[in-house]
């Protein structure tokens, strides 16, 4: 990399001599009787893009705050490469926050709360190290505003700002977006992703929108009720999700109640209410009863005419009727009452081509084996009912599928 | 639309303004009378108009022992209000920001003095002076005085601390600032406004409190005392350049904070 | 670079190493905060109020010196001071309640205006309400005296339009004391009344007015109740050292319009008679508790403070 651009410095300084990565082992953190993160063992690797999914309550923003000093926990611990942190104060650790609501002190102008973190620990040269920060995040002509004269946008790049300028080890973002309107929210998410990207600093943020999180993240953990339920790549938790809560909680999923009934080489046979579906055998639970629950997404579904040929490599179901069929533009969204009650969610990409099937019609359920996912436990678990409003609210402003029915 | 209507309908919308006009008007009165009779002339007492001057502004001492209670006020306020100040203070912190056993019984034993008759406080004070064979003196006023300040102070600095929102020291602290650096960048000088204003209140109800002053002060004069006692005989006019005085001095004070608080709000883009 | 060493020196530096100040040592923080503070109160009211009650229960000495008294736990003390000076009492209680009822007509309309019809100027309007405070107030109340005096330029034009009776005196009067109580403690009304008001929402008056209601039925059926929270907490506010007070009675009021307050000064000061000025203090204390216990049970309250 040559000399000259602001980011090209900052990143060279940060850029790591490995060995960084930050370890959460057993953590765990009880209120009186009620245990907000229960066991959680973590490694996340240094320079990564790493985020804590889940809906409200799940303890991911207590695990933000136990990783930052301002909360102790219960059990467990927490390590930084080498160094063991768990008890350290928040002032001890090379770790920065963004907070929720920003944080920016109210009292000082935009050069002093970015200098602030850097004055504490008598930094030289404070001046050049607050303009590159104020440049990285675009900012530099609000260096003397206060806080109370930014806009919502400006105010949550300051607080990067001020965290980033630190040159931290790892930086925690709590939520940093949820106060921004939509258009807004989906440029920070690009801005941020570039900024870890050039800076090289591992972030951890922590969000309850699932969309954000798969969209920066290169690694997703996905909290519920104090427990981790998955943690991988965005695409691996999606297409192959591990429990019912990630398969509902990311995107949408159709889980349709059968029981295992016999293999066939490489694929277990299932029962789905008098039809036979496959699923791959490395996708079954190692369950010991028979009964468990079939899932395949929306949009990896086919809806053909009731009378049309199957095709080899597919599972079908075969008498559902059309109950509603909403037309987005893009897509259009059915639901699909099937023989035995169940509604099933589909979406059909827009093509332009091939039909559409208004309500009523009755239809044929089609797609590839391979995209079968099976799992045990509660279908209700990580669906829209449980989500907070806020949550619902994010679901509905990013333009995602409509509040569909999933499983029933 | 007839005149009428039009003068009914201007009534109807104006007519709160009109009061708040009258009821200022009322409230004014008597400094307004103040304000005039400190420029009357002449005579020990100030009950009958005699003529303008401006003797007594440019002489506020004229008058026997005006300056003396005064001066007295002046101290007694002044200590008063450090000590009720940094005592009140120092328990605001402790009920807002941290978690006690007994938070009941404090709470109860600050507020009380405030439901207290001022007549009650200063005959129990006295009843405690007496049997400790005390001299009622200037300290005994700052006793009494710091007593019933503490909790005016607790509570316009607790509601201060409150509203202070946590998450600003923990990020000081993410930023490196241990618990007293924290204390004194970012807590002292968000919640200084507040302890001001307390301060304020503190010296005011200090300055111009008569009661319980006149229990607990013996020999030791004070300007209210001094107004009151020559209330039969006729209060020199330099008392009410004295009055006029501090009101101006109080009003400019308080306003010009407002003024200066709307106009960096008003910076606001 | 520069920063990058600092920030490995100083905060990368192995935080295990420093040892943390334990977090016990944290805990005696609050009690240190309070000490000094409650100590002061305890000392100057809590153990006050005590001696107070004890000296209630004394009976002058048998030496018969004037000042003596001793410990006899009578508490026939009690009796004897209610019925000796229940006049007082009651008045003083009734011009409390008057002046407190006079406080709320007049300053409700005024907070609500400062609230509603004020814009830009409600603070500035919120400091004229508190200003006169900044102006003893025992020099205002003589101003009224001298206001409302016989010399006095309203009086003698009042007279002249024979809006009053020539022979009438406006001081030394009830009218004058109650007057004197009103306006002194209007502020202490108009504040928490400007604070409860300040909180409504106008959407539910405008609701009120969009479901038919007139003016008056939205200020009976809405307002009011909404802003009751204000309307107690500035009613005890202005009637507790309302009925305590004797200043306004001394200045304003004549022989026959002595309060409870002026009892008490005068037996400490002129007649030395400790014991029954105690007795009347608490008399006054248990007497306010019990309104205000009963008030607060039939308005109903939240946070008073």
């Amino acid at each position: 990399m040559t000399t000259g651009t602001t980011t090209d410095a900052v990143a060279r300084a940060t850029r790591a001599d490995g060995g960084e990565d930050l370890r959460l082992v057993r953590v765990t953190k009880r209120f009186g009787t009620f245990t907000a993160v229960d066991d959680v063992t973590l490694t996340i690797p240094q320079g990564s893009f790493f985020a804590l999914l889940g809906p409200s309550g799940c303890g991911k923003t207590t695990t933000l705050r136990m990783v930052a000093g301002l909360e102790e926990p219960s059990d467990g611990t927490i390590h930084l490469g080498e160094a063991d942190i768990t008890t350290a104060r928040p002032f001890r650790r090379p770790v920065n926050t963004v907070f929720q609501n920003y944080a920016l002190f109210p009292h000082l102008d935009v050069f002093e709360n970015v200098a602030f973190g850097l004055r504490r620990r008598g930094a030289k040269d404070v001046r050049r190290e607050v303009e590159q920060a104020l440049e990285l995040v675009e900012l530099p002509h609000l260096a003397r505003r206060k806080p109370a004269q930014l806009s919502g946008g400006q105010q949550q790049r300051i607080a990067l700002a001020r965290a980033v300028v630190n040159r931290p080890k790892v930086l925690l973002l709590d939520e940093p977006l949820g106060a921004l309107d939509l258009k807004l929210r989906r440029q920070m998410q690009i801005e941020l992703k570039r900024i870890q990207t050039e800076v090289g600093i591992t972030f951890v943020h922590v969000t309850h929108d699932q969309e954000e999180a798969m969209t920066m993240a290169d690694t997703v953990a996905v909290m519920n009720a104090g427990r981790i339920e998955q943690l991988g790549e965005p695409a691996a938790l999606y297409e192959r999700p591990s429990t019912t809560f990630v398969a509902n909680f990311l995107g949408q999923s159709n889980l349709l109640g059968a029981r295992l009934t016999g293999r066939e080489g490489d694929r277990g046979i299932v029962d789905c209410g008098g039809q036979p579906l496959a699923v791959p055998s490395d996708r079954l639970p190692g369950l010991g009863g028979a009964d468990l629950l079939v899932g395949v997404r929306p949009e990896k579904i086919q809806l053909r005419p009731a009378d049309d040929e199957p095709i080899a490599g597919e599972n079908r179901l075969t008498g559902g009727v059309v109950v509603d069929a909403s037309f987005s533009g893009v897509s259009t969204q059915y639901l699909v009452r099937l023989p035995w009650g169940q509604e099933a969610v589909v979406f059909a990409q827009n093509l332009g081509l091939g039909e559409r099937f208004p309500s009523g019609t009755p239809v044929v359920l089609a797609w590839d084996v391979g995209h079968t996912f099976a799992l045990a436990g509660d279908p209700e678990a990580g669906t829209q009912a449980e989500d907070d409003v806020v949550g619902l609210r994010d679901r509905a402003d990013s333009g995602a599928a409509p509040l569909g029915v999933v499983a029933r | 639309m007839s005149r009428w209507t039009r003068v009914r309908r201007w009534l109807g919308r104006n007519a709160l303004r009109i009061y708040g006009v009258i009821a200022f008007a009322y409230i004014f009165t008597p400094i307004a009378y103040i304000a005039v009779y400190s420029f009357n002339s002449g005579g020990k007492d100030n009950l009958t108009w005699r003529g303008f001057t401006t003797a007594n502004w440019t002489n506020p001492c004229g008058a026997p022992d005006v300056c003396n209670a005064l001066g007295n006020s002046l101290k007694i306020g002044i200590m008063a209000t450090v000590v009720a100040t940094i005592l009140g203070t120092m328990i605001a912190f402790a009920l807002a920001r941290h978690r006690f056993r007994g938070r009941t019984p404090t709470n109860l034993l600050i507020f009380l003095p405030m439901a207290t008759p001022e007549v009650v406080l200063a005959a129990s004070l006295l009843t405690l002076f007496l049997n400790l064979g005390v001299n009622l003196g200037f300290v005994t006023i700052i006793i009494a005085h710091v007593m019933f300040c503490i909790s005016f102070v607790v509570v316009a600095v607790k509601a201060r601390v409150a509203s202070l929102d946590p998450r600003l020291e923990q990020a000081a602290m993410d930023l490196y600032a241990d618990e007293v650096e924290t204390f004194r960048r970012v807590t002292l000088p968000l919640v200084a406004p507040g302890i001001a204003g307390a301060a304020l209140l503190a010296f005011s109800l200090s300055f111009d409190d008569y009661i319980i002053t006149n229990f607990t002060s013996g020999a030791v004069n004070t300007f209210p005392k001094f107004v009151y006692t020559s209330a039969q005989r006729g209060i020199p006019a330099q008392a009410y350049v004295i009055g006029t005085f501090m009101f101006l001095l109080a009003f400019v004070i308080v306003v010009g904070t407002e003024l200066a608080r709307s106009r960096r709000a008003r910076l606001r883009t | 670079m520069a920063i990058a060493s600092v920030a490995r020196t100083e905060v990368s530096g192995d935080p295990a190493a420093a040892p943390d100040r334990p977090r016990r040592g944290r805990r005696a923080t609050p009690y240190l905060l309070l000490l000094p503070g409650m100590a002061w109160l305890a000392i100057f009211f809590a153990v006050p109020i005590v001696t107070l009650f004890g000296t209630s229960l004394q009976t002058p000495a048998p030496s018969g010196e004037i000042g003596a008294f001793e410990q006899t736990f009578r508490f026939a003390n009690y009796a004897d001071a209610i019925q000796e000076y229940s006049t007082q009492l009651v008045r003083s209680f009734v011009y409390a309640g008057i002046a407190t009822v006079l406080c709320l007509l007049i300053g409700y309309p005024l907070a609500y205006m400062i609230a509603f019809k004020a814009g830009r100027w409600r603070n500035l309007l919120l400091v004229l309400v508190v200003a006169p405070f900044f102006c003893s107030f025992i020099l205002r109340t003589l101003a009224w005296r001298q206001i409302l005096g016989e010399e006095g330029f309203i009086v003698r034009t009042l007279k002249e339009l024979h809006v009053i009776p020539a022979g009438m005196a406006l001081t030394a009067s009830t009218t004058a004391v109650i007057a004197g109580l009103t306006y002194n403690f209007l502020p202490f009304m108009t504040l928490p009344l400007y604070a409860s008001i300040e909180r409504l929402d106008p959407r539910l008056l405008e609701a009120g007015a969009d479901l038919y209601g007139n003016p008056l039925t939205v200020l009976r059926k809405v307002t009011l109740p909404l802003t009751m929270p204000g309307i107690v907490a500035g009613t005890l506010l202005t009637f507790i050292p309302a009925a305590g007070d004797y200043v306004n009675a001394a200045l304003l009021g004549g022989i026959g319009n002595r309060m409870i307050g002026n009892v008490v000064e005068s037996r400490f000061f002129q007649v030395v008679d400790y014991p029954t000025a105690a007795t009347l203090s608490f008399v006054l204390m248990a007497a306010i508790l019990v309104l205000v216990f009963l008030y607060i049970r039939r308005a109903g309250t939240e946070e008073l403070v």
